[in-house]
């Protein structure tokens, strides 16, 4: 087993045939970040008394649901045979929500550790991120995990890996990121067959700036790469895509704290401060060169993330809306997928409709909301971007319900994505079934190993986004994995359900939704709030409607008696407070026409759907 | 809104009235008194009552005397502000009052006329539960002066009085009726209606009986499930079936049908009567907002717009009057505005209905359109409620009130 680095390398004096930059790439949970913890731990960066449970997951959400949503690059020392190296590992996270995360890692990579549960076998995410790896030409290391588990299988998973990727069985490393079991082999394994960065150290100096975050003590920290020439101290740089120019304050890598340098050289990966308050000016996908001797080529950057869900949302208490604009505000300058612009909805007052990468960005975006600036807040139906053509060629791109055009629709198309799934062979003909009821056409099907198939689908975003991978999960009692990419649009047809109260809409209940399952939307919504709605002084009807045309109708009759006949022995300050109650309650009603709607029966109403916020 | 101490403060020790209290000598004056006292505390009940397990260091045998101590310093207070008005109605509650010996209701009713003066032809009710009472306990209250009761029949109709954990059987109802009528007692029966598990045909049959009685007063009740009740708990827990609102209102529908069919007429929300003259002077007392002053535990005073109320328990009561200490322990002077919604609140359950005057006259107009008032009597200047109406009282006290706002 290799050493320790005795005499690590110092950043911006290190040659880059002394670096390898890596990525630990995984379906979600199979164990990146134990195996990050390992590699702190035996590279002596992170001491026995600091170590703690997936280190590098620091934000508090991450550690509580025990996920990585943001990617961590980490400098460590490494000795191979009396020599020393730089690595430069970068921990992803696993969830397809934030597969751009990943992408962004591996352009800032020469290899990557593929990690494959050795309980579990290669998943859905274990084929999209070596997918996006082999995109990037980067020398994948295949790596089955938890090798510990009475329930591993690394003879089987071996196979599998071996006939996925080409090689021999044999070759499939096996390590324990709980016990550190092979990870100091894994290590020397990563110098031998991760090539060093290529650059050229006296060409202008490039950057490629792969993350930006904002943090509250030191500004705007950018993680860059460093391609070609030298970044230092004090110099000025200029932003490639915005010509924006910028003192460096500081420069440095981590490990794992970020730890000032004399600067960095071609192929090593760190951070620089500028002291630029909005990530927006530091922009991820942009190159930093030197503003006295710039480049004139940029690097090739990403295209930014399109919000692939929209959902409003609303303080609960209306006189949080400035509060709320100044969250959002904030969260943006460490989140730059996160959009959001100002809508309002007659029930739910002033609000902002906001773009999510996935459902369980929009559920950890509205937790840190609500977490780390005390707001409560109501989120409404998720819905995915359509494409409306009107009769007279206007082009409107709606992702909130309400500002579906009212007049001559031409074609509307919805947004659709390549599924990816993979499961035991036993669950083809159900998977089959369920992916047919949501529309999906089948790509193709392979068999990885003798019993365990993916299946590829096309399908509308629509369909798959909210309740898919909880039903998938269910009918396959869990062993099915899902990955999806966007794979541009159809036209469909789609109508917009409305929900009226006595007539009235009711916009935060409208929905965009296939035409075959206009009427079973509009039968649950109308059953739910028939449920939720107090009586009122007079009947209420309420009907799901497409356009003029009422699909579903139901009733809240009439109250018929609100007296307190009881009124005894005097107590009549006791009746009296009652009434000034009633009085008081009926302040806090949104009022729909004349429907007087308690707050609580919206917001209950638009939770109806609770499995729809399980993390997939 | 309050007077010089703010709502819910205790009045001074002595039982001095709160300043700028000036009663008028014009307004009928009634006594309450009552008795925290029962066998059982019935599912339903979030009275002020207490079952003998449940009382420590205050006992019944001296509660006519405790009662006493509560009589006289109601006379100094009410001296002192000049007022010398005699006693027009008596109304015994509880509670159950018949707990108590006759001989111990009469020598409350005693003391309060020695010490207040009753008017000739005065009221004089107590509340009795059909277990308590017989032939012999009607004929003490007689003697002493006594001119009415009122008998917690509730039901006829067995699996109702379980439900509502009575303790008296069916069948000994007519006869306890029998008793009453024949000791020469005005008799009225309390029932309630829309009891978990009960039918319209269990109502139907309870309302035959009283109609049967041939009483000349009754009251019928919805029952409320009140916070806090072992009734409350068992519908959350789903041991018995919540009340049903609509229910509710068919069986009030089916009650003024068939008290009407009896010669029964309503004068308040959940009272009927045979004549103007066989209804309850000491109820219309606080539908009228007269003024009373409530004896014993819990109980609530109404004196020149002045309201206050006594300490619950009973050993406290009894200590803080043989302490010589008031036992009221808080009391309001509703505003302007909260005493016109007392008003519309308490007026608008009358059949006498209240005057327009100062009331939204649109809204009259809404309310008559929506059927919940009488055209003919609001053309004539008065709310009187029709039968949606008494239904949906609250609604139409709220609706002449926020418009006036
Ligand atoms: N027995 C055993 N458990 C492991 C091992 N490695 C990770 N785990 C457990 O697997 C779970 C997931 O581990 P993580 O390191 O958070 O997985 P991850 O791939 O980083 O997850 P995401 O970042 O959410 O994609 C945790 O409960 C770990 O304790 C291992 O080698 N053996
Ligand atoms: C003071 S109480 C009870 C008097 C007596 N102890 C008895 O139970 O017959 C007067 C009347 O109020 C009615 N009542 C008590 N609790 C009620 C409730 N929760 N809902 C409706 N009516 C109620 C009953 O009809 C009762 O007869
Ligand atoms: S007997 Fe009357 S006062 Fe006593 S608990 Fe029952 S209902 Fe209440
Ligand atoms: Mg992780």
């Amino acid at each position: 087993m290799s050493p320790r680095a005795r005499t690590p390398l110092t950043p911006a004096s290190t040659e880059p045939a002394k670096i390898r930059n890596f990525c630990i790439i995984a379906h979600i949970d199979h164990g990146k970040s134990t195996l990050a913890d390992r590699m702190l731990q035996i590279t002596g960066i992170v001491d026995e008394r600091s170590m703690r449970a997936q280190y590098l997951d620091r934000m508090d959400i991450e550690r509580e649901r025990g996920i990585t949503i943001k990617s961590q690059a980490v400098r460590m020392p490494w000795e191979v045979a009396g020599q020393s190296f730089a690595l430069n590992m970068i921990d992803t996270p696993g969830h397809v929500d934030f597969t751009y995360e990943v992408s962004r890692s591996l352009a800032a990579c020469e290899g990557a550790i593929l990690l494959v549960d050795a309980a579990q076998g290669i998943e859905a995410q274990t084929l999209a991120n070596l997918y996006l790896a082999l995109d990037n030409d980067l020398a994948i290391i295949p790596v089955l995990n938890k090798i510990d588990l009475p329930a591993a299988d690394p003879e089987k998973y071996a196979k599998e890996i071996a006939s996925l990727i080409g090689g021999k069985p044999e070759d499939v490393f096996r390590v324990s990121g709980k016990t550190g079991q092979g990870v100091a082999e894994l290590l020397d394994r990563v110098v031998e067959v991760v090539p060093p960065p290529a650059g050229d150290p006296n060409a202008p100096a490039r950057a490629m700036i792969f993350d930006s975050v904002y943090d509250a003590y030191r500004g705007v920290v950018t993680y860059v790469r460093v391609i070609d020439g030298k970044l230092s101290p004090r110099q000025r740089i200029q932003m490639m895509s915005t010509r924006a120019t910028h003192e460096l304050l500081e420069i440095g890598v981590s490990s794992p704290e970020p730890t000032p340098s004399q600067g960095l050289g071609v192929g090593e990966v760190g951070y620089l401060i500028t002291g630029v308050k909005d990530v927006r000016q530091s922009k991820v996908g942009d190159t930093v060169t030197d503003q006295a001797k710039p480049a004139t080529q940029a690097l090739a950057g990403y295209t930014d993330p399109k919000p692939m869900v929209f959902s409003g949302l609303y303080p609960i208490d209306g006189s949080d809306y400035p509060n709320l604009r100044e969250a959002l505000d904030k969260l943006k300058l460490s989140d730059a997928s996160l959009n959001y612009e100002p809508e309002t909805s007659v029930a739910l007052g002033f609000g902002f409709r906001c773009g999510f990468l996935g459902l369980l960005h929009l559920e950890i975006i509205t937790e840190r909301l609500e977490r780390e600036f005390g707001l409560d807040l109501i989120a409404t139906a998720p819905s995915v971007p359509y494409g409306v053509t009107t009769e007279d060629g206007k082009v409107i791109e709606v992702t909130n319900p309400s500002e579906y055009p009212t007049g001559k629709i031409k074609t509307v198309t919805e947004p659709m994505v390549k599924v990816g799934i993979l499961a035991p062979k036993d669950f083809v003909g159900t998977i089959m079934e369920l992916c047919q009821s949501r529309r999906g056409a089948l790509l193709g099907m392979e068999y990885l190993g003798e019993d365990r198939v993916e299946i590829r689908y096309n399908m509308p975003l629509g369909e798959i986004v909210f309740d898919f991978f909880d039903h998938l999960k269910s009918r396959t009692q869990g062993y099915a994995s899902l990955d999806y990419e966007p794979s541009g649009e159809q036209e469909a047809d789609l109508v917009k359900v409305d929900i009226l109260l006595q007539g009235e809409q009711v916009d935060a209940f409208s929905a965009i939704v296939h035409k075959d399952k206009a009427y079973a939307y509009g039968v649950v919504m109308t059953e739910r709030l028939k449920k939720l709605i107090p009586r009122q002084q007079f009947e209420v009807p309420i009907q799901a409607a497409i356009g003029a045309r009422i699909i579903a109708r139901e009733s809240i009759s009439a109250i018929r008696k609100d007296v307190l006949a009881k009124c005894y022995g005097g107590d009549i300050t006791r009746k009296r407070k009652l009434l000034e109650k009633q009085k008081e309650g009926k302040k806090r009603m949104k009022m729909v026409g004349r429907v007087e709607v308690p707050q609580e029966a919206f917001i209950a109403a638009l939770q109806g759907d609770e499995e729809t916020k399980k993390k997939p | 809104m309050a007077g010089p101490l703010p709502e819910g403060l205790m009045p001074s020790a002595d039982g001095r009235l709160p300043e700028g209290i000036v009663p008028n000598s014009q307004t009928p004056f009634s006594a309450y008194v009552h008795v925290p006292y029962c066998r059982v505390r019935c599912g339903y009940c979030d009275f002020n009552t207490y079952t003998s397990d449940e009382l420590r260091g205050s006992r019944r045998e001296t509660y006519g005397e405790t009662v006493g101590r509560e009589i006289s310093l109601a006379r100094k207070s009410l001296t002192r502000v000049g007022d010398n008005r005699a006693v027009s109605t008596v109304f015994f509650g509880g509670g159950t009052p018949t707990l108590l010996p006759a001989e111990s209701l009469v020598a409350m009713l005693d003391e309060l006329s020695a010490t207040f003066e009753c008017e000739a032809d005065v009221e004089v009710t107590t509340e009795a539960n059909p277990d308590t009472v017989d032939s012999a306990y009607f004929d003490t209250l007689v003697a002493g002066g006594f001119t009415r009761v009122s008998l917690g029949v509730q039901s006829v109709v067995p699996h109702v009085l379980a439900t509502l954990d009575r303790t008296h059987d069916a069948e000994r109802i007519s006869g306890v009726v029998a008793a009453a009528k024949a000791s020469g007692l005005a008799v009225s029966v309390d029932v309630i209606f829309g009891t978990p598990g009960e039918t319209l045909d269990d109502w139907r049959r309870t309302l035959d009986a009283v109609v049967g009685f041939q009483l000349d007063h009754v009251s019928a009740y919805a029952l409320i499930v009140e916070a806090g009740t072992a009734l409350e708990r068992r519908i959350r827990r789903g041991d018995v079936a919540p009340v049903d609102d609509d229910l509710h209102a068919d069986m009030y529908e089916l009650a003024d049908e068939v008290l009407g069919g009896g010669g029964l007429a309503w004068y308040e929300i959940s009272n009927w009567a045979r004549t103007p003259e066989t209804r309850s002077k000491h109820n219309l007392a606080y539908w009228r907002n007269h003024d009373w002053w409530g004896f014993g535990p819990g109980a609530h005073s109404h004196i020149a717009g002045a309201r206050w109320w006594n300490v619950k328990h009973p050993a406290e009561y009894q200590q803080r009057l043989e302490a010589e200490k008031t036992p009221a322990v808080g009391y309001e002077i509703p505003d302007a505005p909260a005493r016109e919604l007392e008003r519309l609140m308490l007026g608008l359950r009358l059949s006498d209905g209240l005057e327009r005057a100062q009331t939204n006259q649109a809204e009259v107009l809404a309310l008559v359109r929506d059927g919940l008032l009488i055209d003919e009597a609001a053309q004539g200047g008065q709310l009187v409620l029709t039968l949606a109406g008494r239904l949906r009282a609250d609604e139409v006290v709220r609706r002449l009130v926020e418009t006036d706002d």
